[in-house]
């Protein structure tokens, strides 16, 4: 009983992280609709950046959520850099700019081992969330409990942003048909980056909050983009709702697979999605088939 | 007499001779790994120049076909029933891989085909008792086909030289019979293509089989070669090193993958003995090759060598490969 239900609040932690990884990959692939290969990168980069500076650099030792912040926002520059300068060269040829993306990835992944080396760092839980719940006889980290209110709140947020401002609006005519969109007046190409900025802002942010619990490591990247890619696929592209019930349940499939099945915890992890790609191509909550 | 066949007699006479005039041991071993390279991008180059189908899970096909000849000789099979074995597990491999990710194109291929790969990285990875896990399986001995040792790296060069040949014949037949006629109209006007009765699907479905034939050979001889393979040989990384070489070389040609596998193994193996970042070059080079030279090292340098002589000839300059073809 305990066992089941300290697995169940890992994985809906996990699937918290999860949503924050993929929320901005939905929206990416639902508005430029590519798969952004860079994805995991970005979420390794804002972990590495923001463990460099909450452990301190040049002297300067930051706290843990203002570092969180600060990675953010450099990430999300790097983001929009590497859309104005580079996706945007290769207009409507999607198999080209998947590529563009592929390759950035592989220099992303290099320049962190570069800066950082092979070791793994760890990031220090900051010292406000570092105890225990308590439930009865259940004991939670604060942390972990911590992670899922901050999932919901950007959830929230995201929600609002998309469905109740301008910018979400223009967002969302966007995704469902780029073109009418502008016809009728809304710039989608300058929607483009400011999509990517906040993906990879949210992805850079999912791994610095991720960064107490997975620590911080060369291949995070690698491990990390596969999964963005099963929630996106399960739940649709484009979707908000569907990335947060896909986070969810692969937040638990990741979790139950590992402990139950751990020879064959990655076939339980890709499998459903194989199904959902063979069944049901435009994904849980879909707007459109990718 | 024109340059090309001269050409080739050149190129066939050097590589014949290759380790006569290769500085060493070492060399010759890095001949034999792009000659198996090359093999592996012809293959995917079949689904990639020729069918517009882009596979992000090809390493997936080439590291099974490795660890089932590996398992086979674990078991205590001799090398010819492993090899064949190996090959008929491959192709059967990538037969389910078609069946499920032929139902589309464009994105939706790279992402069934991204997905199959994981899943055999997975597998290899997790399911230990099977593959090792992380330890990887190792070949104690390459065989001995007619009595030539192929633990000898001139000999093993040799053996690679001869599949590699054969492997180039098949994909020219290949390219010039009428299937491969219709597989590049299928690329081009799939729906014209279905117009004029042709049944689009068996047509990819044929270059899917032919792609994982020489993929299964390239595998092969790939876990001859280092006589070892483990999970990273499936890993996604791999699977977008053998894409590199096709697009970079020039997808949709015949020459493009087999530079492109040159470019990619002599940067993965001598310029690494120089500089420390080779991941990060070759990412460079992918993204730069994407945006500047979009059809690939070959045809762009053909463009360029034209234009260079003024004989602008009619027609294409720029032969639009896979990657830049619409689905």
């Amino acid at each position: 009983m305990n066992f089941w239900l300290v697995l169940t609040v890992n994985s809906i932690t996990f699937g918290g992280l999860l949503f924050l990884l993929s929320a901005g990959f939905s929206l990416i692939f639902g508005l430029m609709r590519i798969p952004n290969l860079t994805h995991g990168s970005l979420f390794m980069l804002g972990a590495y950046i923001g463990a460099t500076f909450v452990i301190g650099i040049l002297g300067v030792k930051m706290n843990f959520w203002l570092a969180a912040v600060l990675a953010t926002l450099s990430v999300a520059l790097l983001g929009a850099l590497a859309e104005r300068m580079l996706l945007r060269r290769l207009p409507g040829d999607q198999l080209a700019q998947v590529l563009v993306t592929l390759g950035l990835s592989f220099m992303a992944a290099d320049f962190c081992l570069m800066v950082w080396g092979g070791d793994p760092l760890s990031v220090t839980t900051p010292p406000e969330l570092a105890g225990f719940a308590r439930f009865g006889a259940l004991v939670f980290p604060n942390y972990r409990l911590a992670i899922i209110v901050i999932a919901f709140v950007v959830a929230v947020g995201l929600w609002l942003l998309l469905d109740r401002t301008r910018l979400g609006a223009m967002i969302r005519a966007g995704v469902d048909d780029p073109d009418m969109a502008r016809v009728v007046g809304i710039r989608v190409s300058q929607l483009f980056t400011i999509v990517f900025a906040l993906g990879a802002g949210l992805a850079a942010f999912a791994g610095i909050i991720g960064g107490p619990i997975l620590s911080v490591y060369p291949g995070l990247d690698q491990d990390m983009l596969p999964l963005a890619l099963v929630v996106v696929i399960l739940g649709g592209t484009g979707s908000l709702l569907g990335s947060f019930v896909g986070s969810i349940i692969v937040g638990f499939i990741y979790n139950f697979g590992q402990a139950l099945l751990p020879e064959l915890a990655y076939f339980v992890l890709f499998f459903p999605m194989l199904l959902v790609l063979l069944l049901r191509p435009q994904g849980l909550f879909g707007r459109h088939v990718p | 007499m024109s340059a090309r066949p001269f050409a080739i007699a050149v190129a066939f006479v050097a590589l014949a001779t290759l380790p006569h005039w290769m500085p060493g041991i070492y060399y010759v071993n890095v001949a034999s790994q792009i000659l198996f390279y090359a093999v592996f991008a012809l293959g995917l180059n079949v689904l990639v120049g020729y069918a517009g189908l882009v596979s992000l899970g090809h390493a997936g096909l080439f590291g099974v076909t490795a660890y089932a000849a590996g398992y086979m000789l674990q078991l205590g099979f001799g090398h010819p029933l492993a090899i064949l074995a190996a090959l008929v597990i491959g192709v059967a491999s990538m037969a389910i891989y078609a069946a499920l990710s032929l139902r589309s194109t464009g994105i939706g291929f790279i992402m069934i085909t991204l997905a199959l790969g994981e899943i055999l990285w997975g597998l290899a990875y997790r399911w230990i008792s099977l593959t090792g896990g992380d330890n990887g399986l190792s070949v104690k001995t390459r065989p001995e086909p007619f009595g030539f040792s192929l633990s000898d790296a001139n000999t093993f060069y040799y053996a690679t030289l001869v599949i590699f040949l054969l492997s180039l014949a098949a994909a020219m037949v290949f390219v010039r019979s009428p299937l491969g006629a219709a597989l590049m109209g299928t690329r081009d006007q799939p729906r014209r293509m279905n117009a004029l009765g042709y049944h689009v699907w068996a047509i990819r479905f044929c270059a899917c089989l032919f792609s994982g034939l020489l993929t299964a050979v390239s595998g092969i001889l790939f876990v001859y070669y280092t006589q070892f393979i483990s999970p990273q040989t499936l890993a996604l990384t791999s699977s977008a090193e053998v894409l590199l070489m096709v697009i970079s070389g020039g997808a949709g040609t015949l020459l493009g993958p087999i530079v492109g596998a040159g470019l990619v193994v002599v940067v993965k193996t001598v310029v690494s003995g120089f500089i420390e970042r080779w991941n990060f070059l070759l990412g460079a080079i992918f993204v730069a090759i994407v945006i500047l030279m979009p059809e690939g090292l070959v045809p762009g340098t053909a463009r360029l060598w034209r234009l260079a002589w003024r004989k602008r000839e009619p027609g294409p300059g720029a032969i639009k490969g896979g990657a830049g073809a619409k689905p």
